[in-house]
This record gives structure tokens, sequence and C-alpha cells, in this order.
């Protein structure tokens, strides 16, 4: 018993006999002290946390053998092996910085990214909607971002001194050929795609990735969303349609279907708001869309999306050749898209993503002369009879990607991949006399590309890749090499460069063209820095583009303007600036955007290096949103400005050279809208049903707006291209069920 | 001799068992003192969180340390005023009360934390987070009203939230009272199970009842 008495005695006093200091500094591999750090000896209590100074010091009754643990979240751990004898150890510790997604720069030049997780994000996705000059279309929003033009007479994106057919769009990785409704003559049509539908969208206006081609200027990318919430049901009635669906989620929240179709007809609002075009068919759309998601037991997913859609419209316009006649242009369209893709972690920190898209586009155009009864003219003038004609447009489109990524050490990663592209448009063209002229133009596009992240630290980081392109149209490899890189300069600021080369083929309409033809081709140069916090976003790029190869079109033998030659040339140069503020002004979230364009190109019929007709030297837009709480109201104003733009008559002259035989400049541009969204249930945590009121004003002010000027065939008489209207007005209510939409108006106005 | 052997044997695992506990408790209690502290000095608290972070790693399968180095970690993250360090704080909490939960499933004090750690993702950015952490933060209250219906937190953090959301939105003092006043009747009956065991949140509830009147 005494025996078991000593040995309490002795494990009881044993504490108090030998304690050991141990104590040092702790600093990152830049030397600088780090606060925070847990040391500590491993499998005991002993340990401490370094102060300011990044000084520990704890004492311990451990002897011997020991690991030495020190920790702290955004660094390497350290494990060292001590041996604590009866003196005081001394031990002074260097932590290596891990690289993190939260801490790394962002390769940012060049690209606009809009979501709600990434932190380089620009925009949320409800700012698309909400942003009134774009009345709820996916592109128009952009337009209040710095390098696109306020161009309304066409549709798509004119970045920094490109056509709209230098900018492509991607779904999922999968390009979509007709993102438009097809276009009439001096409208703009809207996107087919509902802003809902994505999670995620990134515009480039310059330097994008190799992962994407065929677009000289721009590329915007657009991710659609995983999986709903809840299921929901929802339908929308407006002054232009009405539109219904259902999203369903299964029990397991493992997958989701969802279907919906949409009605949209302009009588209404075509009767109360005057039209500058006499219609005679108004607008009018049908879609129905069908998709389903399913989630991987990897965490990956299958998606799939499709819609059939069809759209007519047609419509009389005075005829800018005769004194009395009338132009009546009439389009009826069928176009239907399939994309399935397939996202998936397949193992040893390899990544897939594939998929397949397919679509098919048919416009049959009709264009009469009709007199002042709108009775079909035929004449003896051959310049009015070509005006009547029937146009035939078929074409399918396929595509077939698959991009391998590999993540490496932290966040450096390699991806790469092949696409293949095959088009198939033929066109019928009838003359008013019955002759007619068919053509077909196939093209398969073949990509191959690698890229390469490098985080050299959480700094400093460079995006290395180069992408490999046949079109069987020009028959000539092209190889396009894209490099960015990114540096932090101070905590929420960093400095971006990004260069590449980038290839197009001619346009269709062009084509088929001369034999001989090349790749377009433009070099980019971009210079960004930008300063971003959660309340505030300061961004400005500086920009070099360099065109080459341009296409040249000329005459052929049918009156029809084809590519040529690859003579074109051009360059364009700027500087612009983005910045949004959503903390001085309380429940305001504001921002500001401008550019400065200088360019010019000599393509197509240009005689020479000119000003392109779309772009204007001079482009800013403000948008500024309020919510106002009580009111359980959100309004929303837009300006847009932009100087105006050169436009010109080019003709050929005797010696059948083209000539500019007249030109001048439109007058600036400035147009305000406004809306607002009245959120009646807002707050009602038990309300089944949630809805909201929209109503949309474009160019509250009425002020004149004219984009361009039509000459009449001999020159002699020029016409305002101009809206249809001077305003429109949207008014809609959409309701969804069974899912409270409160939580998304919160997020938007909080 | 050899059953005093045995004896003495018994005694000694038996006695090094209970130094072995009354070491633990005395360091839980010596942190819990500092953690009180700690919220008057917040470099403090992240200490203290190391502190009982490292009592957790060493006694490997008690929930506790875990259950309080979370807890201190997700209040620093609320009392951060650099909103792009919040996350890394709801972070480290995650990661902490993933263990306490491995340890002791199924426990209503352990889903309150959750709770907080959600609030603490979506104050970094209410208006863009609310969808998702919001719904994440209601669901663990609710969770732990369900585990445990004598336990007064999930009802204080109830309370606790409304009262700071807006009116409009279904939330201020009206709504928050009632929560607040089931706190506090919970808190009046609630026995920790041990000393070291959760036994917070009644002094802010009656300061927060005290604001609504």
């Amino acid at each position: 018993m005494k025996t078991a008495l000593s040995i309490i005695f002795f494990f009881h006093f044993l504490p108090l006999t030998a304690q050991i200091s141990i104590s040092g500094h702790v600093t990152d591999n830049k030397n600088k002290a780090l606060r925070g750090v847990s040391v500590a000896l491993k499998n005991t209590y002993d340990g401490a946390t370094t102060d300011s100074t990044g000084h520990y010091s704890f004492s311990t009754d451990e002897k011997g053998e020991q690991q030495l643990e020190a920790t702290i979240s955004g660094y390497y751990a350290i494990s060292q092996k001590i041996v604590l004898g009866p003196t005081p150890v001394t031990l002074n510790l260097s932590m290596k910085e891990q690289i993190t997604e939260l801490k790394a720069v962002v390769i940012s030049a060049g690209s606009f990214e809009a979501s709600d997780k990434n932190k380089g994000a620009v925009l949320s996705d409800i700012d698309i909607v909400t942003t009134p000059s774009a009345n709820g279309d996916v592109t128009s929003a952009f337009k209040s971002l710095p390098g696109t033009q306020q161009v309304g007479e066409s549709e798509g994106l004119f970045v920094r001194g490109g056509t709209a057919t230098e900018s492509k769009i991607f779904m999922d990785g999968n390009l979509v050929n007709n993102f438009f409704y097809s276009s009439t003559p001096g409208i703009a049509t809207r996107g087919r795609f509902n802003p809902f539908l994505f999670k995620g969208t990134v515009f480039s206006t310059g330097g994008y990735s190799a992962l994407y081609g065929q677009a000289l200027s721009s590329a915007l990318i657009l991710e659609s969303k995983d999986l709903p919430e809840k299921t929901e049901a929802d339908l929308g009635i407006s002054v232009v349609g009405v539109g219904g669906g259902i999203q369903h989620l299964s029990k397991d929240k493992k997958s989701s279907w969802g279907v919906s179709v949409n009605y949209t007809n302009l009588w209404l609002a075509f009767n109360v708001i005057k039209q500058k075009q006499d219609f005679f068919q108004v607008p009018l759309a049908k879609q129905a869309d069908a998709n389903f998601r399913i989630k991987t037991k990897n965490g990956g997913f299958i998606k799939y999306y499709g819609y059939v859609s069809t759209n007519k419209t047609g419509f009389r316009s005075r005829d800018i050749d005769s004194a009395v006649l009338k132009d009546a242009f009439s389009i009826n369209n069928i176009n239907t898209y399939q994309n399935i893709s397939w996202k998936d972690r397949i193992g040893n920190g390899w990544k897939v993503n594939t998929g397949i898209s397919f679509s098919t586009n048919k416009d049959d155009i009709v264009n009469e002369m009709q007199d002042a009864d709108n009775r079909k003219f035929t004449g003896t003038n051959p310049l009015l009879n070509y005006k009547n004609f029937n146009l035939l447009n078929k074409a399918r489109y396929a595509q077939a990607r698959v991009v391998f990524e590999k993540k490496l050490f932290g966040l450096n990663a390699i991806r790469f991949g092949t696409d293949y592209f095959y088009s198939n448009e033929k066109s019928t063209y009838t003359l008013y006399d019955g002759t007619k002229f068919t053509q077909q133009v196939n093209d398969h596009l073949l990509a191959a590309f690698a890229e390469t992240d490098i985080y050299v630290t959480n700094n400093l980081a460079a995006k290395i890749g180069s992408r490999l392109e046949h079109s069987t149209i020009v028959d000539k490899w092209n190889i396009a090499p894209r490099i960015s890189l990114a540096y932090k300069v101070g905590a929420n600021s960093q400095a971006s460069f990004a260069y590449g080369i980038f290839y197009q083929n001619p346009e269709r309409k062009y084509l088929p063209g001369l034999a001989g033809l090349d790749y377009s081709r433009a070099s980019h140069y971009i210079f960004q820095y930008s300063k971003q916090t959660k309340d505030y976003t300061l961004r400005t790029e500086l920009f070099y583009k360099k065109y080459s190869n341009l296409y040249k079109t000329d005459s052929s033998i049918g009156g029809r303007e084809i590519a040529a030659n690859n003579n074109g040339y051009g360059d364009a140069k700027g500087i612009e600036f983005f910045w949004r503020d959503k903390k001085t002004i309380k429940n305001v979230d504001y921002w500001l955007s401008y550019s400065y364009l200088n360019t010019k190109r000599d393509f197509l019929n240009y005689p020479t290096a000119i000003q392109p007709s779309f772009a204007a030297t001079h482009t800013a837009a403000f948008v500024f949103k309020r919510f106002f709480l009580p009111l359980k109201t959100q309004f929303n104003l837009s300006y847009n400005f932009a100087t105006g733009r050169p436009y010109y008559r080019i003709a050929k002259n005797a010696n059948d050279k083209y000539v500019i035989t007249d030109a001048g400049k439109t007058i600036n541009y400035n147009s305000m809208s406004f809306s607002v969204n009245w959120l009646p249930n807002i707050g009602k945590k038990d309300a089944r049903t949630f809805t909201v009121w929209v109503l949309g004003v474009t160019n509250v002010l009425g002020q004149n707006i004219v984009y361009n000027y039509n000459y009449s065939y001999d020159g002699s008489r020029k016409e305002a291209v101009t809206p249809p209207s001077k305003r429109f007005v949207f008014i809609g209510c959409f309701l969804s069920f069974g899912i409270d939409r409160t939580q998304d108006a919160i997020n938007n106005n909080l | 001799m050899k059953q005093l052997f045995i004896s003495a044997f018994v005694l000694l695992t038996a006695v090094a068992s209970f130094a072995q506990s009354e070491k633990f408790t005395a360091a839980m209690k010596k942190n819990l003192a500092a953690m009180d502290t700690g919220f008057k000095n917040p470099p403090e608290l992240l200490n203290v969180a190391n502190n009982f972070e490292r009592i957790a790693n060493a006694e490997k399968n008690q929930w506790l340390p875990y259950y309080y180095a979370a807890f201190c970690q997700v209040n620093y993250g609320f009392m951060e005023q650099d909103k792009d360090k919040i996350d890394s704080y709801a972070d480290k909490a995650t990661e902490l009360i993933a263990k306490a939960d491995s340890l002791s499933p199924n426990n209503s004090e352990i889903s309150c934390i959750k709770s907080m750690i959600a609030s603490c993702h979506m104050m970094v950015n209410p208006m863009q987070r609310w969808q998702e952490y919001g719904q994440e933060s209601n669901s663990n209250m609710e969770v732990a009203m369900q585990q445990d219906a004598t336990n007064p937190r999930p009802y204080f953090l109830k309370g606790q939230g409304l009262k700071y959301t807006p009116e409009q939105f279904g939330g201020g003092c009206k709504t928050a009272k009632p929560q607040l006043q089931t706190a506090l009747d919970r808190y009046a009956t609630f026995k920790p199970a041990s000393d070291i065991s959760p036994n917070w949140g009644k002094e802010r509830t009656e300061s927060l009842i005290k604001d609504c009147k």
C-alpha cells in the first residue's frame, strides 16, 4: 500500500519537477511576423498562439523527443521534431503560404464576370435583369459595361471596334449559332435565351482563353444553372405576351427537370405605341423549351437544354428609291437548339467536360414592292424589281467538344481538348422573274487547344495557352497563342496583362467567296488595373488591337457581295473605365462606365481605312438602382451616351472602284431608361405566391436617336435609321408558386 | 504481494485516468474563463480557440473542445471588421464543428454552431448570400430545436436573428420577442450536463428583450 501511495505521490509531484520553456518567432516566407499561429506539442495541451510580433512562448512538462506543430489557415502546416532536455528551447519557424482561390490573384484582363460566387465578378446575375436599358435581354445588359457600342439598328455586341459577328456566344462550352432572333432590317432583335437560365456569365472584351475561338473581338461565355433550389411553377403576363413553366426538383435533390412555354405577341403594344413601320404581321413568337439536370455521384453534372421556337414578323416601310412605293418585308423563322453536356471528376485530379450541341435554323424571307394600296408592284424598272424577292435560308449546325483538366499542385492546372464544328448552310434566292440562285456552304472546323494555369505565388499567376484550328472553307491551319498574367499589387488591387492572336472565318453571308481566302486575324494587347472590395469596383483597361487579313468584298455576277480577298486591315486602341459603388449612398447601387475608342479599318467594300459606321469615339453609361424598403419597390435608372457615329455612302465609280461619295456623322446618342419593380409579397414568410410587377420605359425623355443613315440607290437621298418607336413601355406581372421568390428580391436589394 | 500489486495497479490506472480527466476539466475551465474575457478582447478569443483546438487534438474523443474552438472562431468571425476575412473564420469553424459532430452526432448544441456559421457567412454580403446561407442557418436552428426541445439556444439564435432583420422582411422586435421569451423560459429550467457543458446566451437574451421594451 505504501508503494501505491508513493506511486501516486510520484505522479502527483512529477509535474512540478522540471518545466521547460519553448519560445520563438514565426514568420512567413517574406520574413514578416505572423500573428495567430498555433504552436503546440503534438498530442499535448501545451502550446501557445503567436502575438502580433509573431512571438510565442509556453512551458511544458514533456520530455525527450516530441513533435512541434505550427498551424494557421492559409499556410502549410509545419511539424518539426524537437528533443526536450533540461535547457529552454528557442525555435524560430518560417511558414509557407498556401495558394488558395480565396487569396490568389484572379486572371481577369479583358473580362467581366457576372455571377454570385466568384470574387472576380463585377455584376451579379440579377443585375442583368434589373438594368432598365436592357429590358431583360442578356446581351443588352453588357452594353452598360465599357468596351461595347450603343448600336441599336442591329443585334449583337460590337466590341472595341469589332463588328457583331466578331463576338461569339457560348453556352456550357458550346457555340450558340442563332443566339438572337433572325435579323430584320433596321431593328435590333432580342436574344432567345432567358437570363435566369444562367448562373454565371463571363463577358470577355478581348484576350480570352484558348478554349474558345473564331471570334476576333469578344466571347460571351454562359454557364447554365445547376439544380433549382425547390420545385416551383411560374407564370408571367405582360403587354408583350404570356409564358409559364415548371421546374421540378427530385426528392433526393439529385436531379431536376423543367419545361416552359412562351407566347409573344406585340399586337397590343404596337396598337398603343405607334411604330414607324406599318406592321401587317406584328411580331409573333412561340417557344417551348425543356431541360434536365442530373447530379452525378462525384459531384458532376449532366445537363440538357433544348428548345423549339418559331417567330414571324412583317412590316412595310417607305421605299427609299421611289416616291410612292413601299417595301414590305416579312420573315418566318423556325429555330431548334439542343445542348447536352457532362462535367465530372474522373479520379486522380482529372476532370472531364464534354458536350454535344445540335441546332437548325430556317428563315423564309419575302420582300415585296407594294403600291399605295399595299398591292404587289411589278414595273419595268429593274432596280425596283430586284426588290421583289424570296430568300430561303436553311442551316444545320453540330458541335462536339471534350476538355480534360488536371489539377496540379495548389491551383495549378492543365487543360486540353478538342472541338469539332459542323455547319451546313443552304440558301435559295428567287428573283422577281423566278430565277433561282442556290448556294450551299459546308464547313468542318476542327480545333485542338491546350492551356495551363500557373500560380507562382498568391500574387502572381499566368495562363498560357494555344489553339490550333483547321476549317475546310479556308483549308489552312492556324495557330493562336494566348497569354495572360496577373499580379497582385495590393490587398484589393491587381494589374493584369493579356496578349493573344485570334482568327475567324469569313462571314457566311459573303460565302462562297473567291478562291484562296485566308482567316482574318486580330492581335490583342490589354493592360488592366483593378481594385475591388465588397463594396466598390474600379477597373481601367488600356488596349491595342491590330487587325490583319480582314475580308474585302466585291460584287459577284448575281449582284451579290462576296468575300474577294484578305487585303483588309485595321486597328483599335482605347482606354476604358468602370466604377461601381454599392456603399456610399445607402440603399443605392450605381455604376459608371466610359470608353474611349480610336479605330480605323479597311474591310468589306471600304475604299480605305476609315472609322467604321458602328464605332463611336466616346461611349458612356450610368446605371443607378435604389430600393425603397417601406414601398417594397425598386427604382432603376440608366443613361446611355455615345458621340455621333460616322456614316458613309460607298459606291462604285466609273472605274469600277469603291469610293465614298457622301459621308457625315450622326447626332450624339442619348437615351435614358427607367424601370420600377414592385414586390408586394416581400417579407411575407408564409406567402405561397410571389409576385413581381414590372414597369419599364425606354428613352423616357423621348430624345432623338439616329443610329445611321441609309442612302437611296443613286445616292440622291438619305434617310435616318431610327428606332421603330420613340419609347417603349413594358408592363408585366410575374408570379411564382411554391417558392418564396422574396429571397431573390432581398438578395438583390438589401 | 500479488494482491497488493494488482490493487496498486488498479488504483494506479484509476488515479491516472482520474488525473487525466481532472487535467482535462481544469484546462477546459481555465479556457472557458478566458473565453468570457475574450469577448471583450477579440484577439484573445483566437488564442482561446487555438487552446481549445490543442486540447481537442490531444484528447481526440472529446467533442466539447472542438465545439468551443468552433464557437470562438465563429464569434471572432462575427467581430471581424474586414469583410474579406470573415469567410476564413467561418470555414475554420466549419472544419472544427465537423469533428465535434463526428464525435457526438445528432447534438442540438452542435446544430446551433452550424446555424451561427451560416449566419456568419451570410454577413459578408447579406444581399447576395441570403438565399443560400439564410436558409442553411434557419434549417440548422430548426434541427437544433428538434434534437433537444429543452435547449434554449436555438430559440435565442432565432430571436436574435429576427431582431436584426428589417421589419419589412418579417423581422423586428414584434416577431423576435416571442422567440426570445421562449428562450428565456427554457434558460430558467435548463441544466447543463456538466460544468463545462454549453451554457451561454442567457444574459444576451435578457438584454435583447430589454432592448425590445
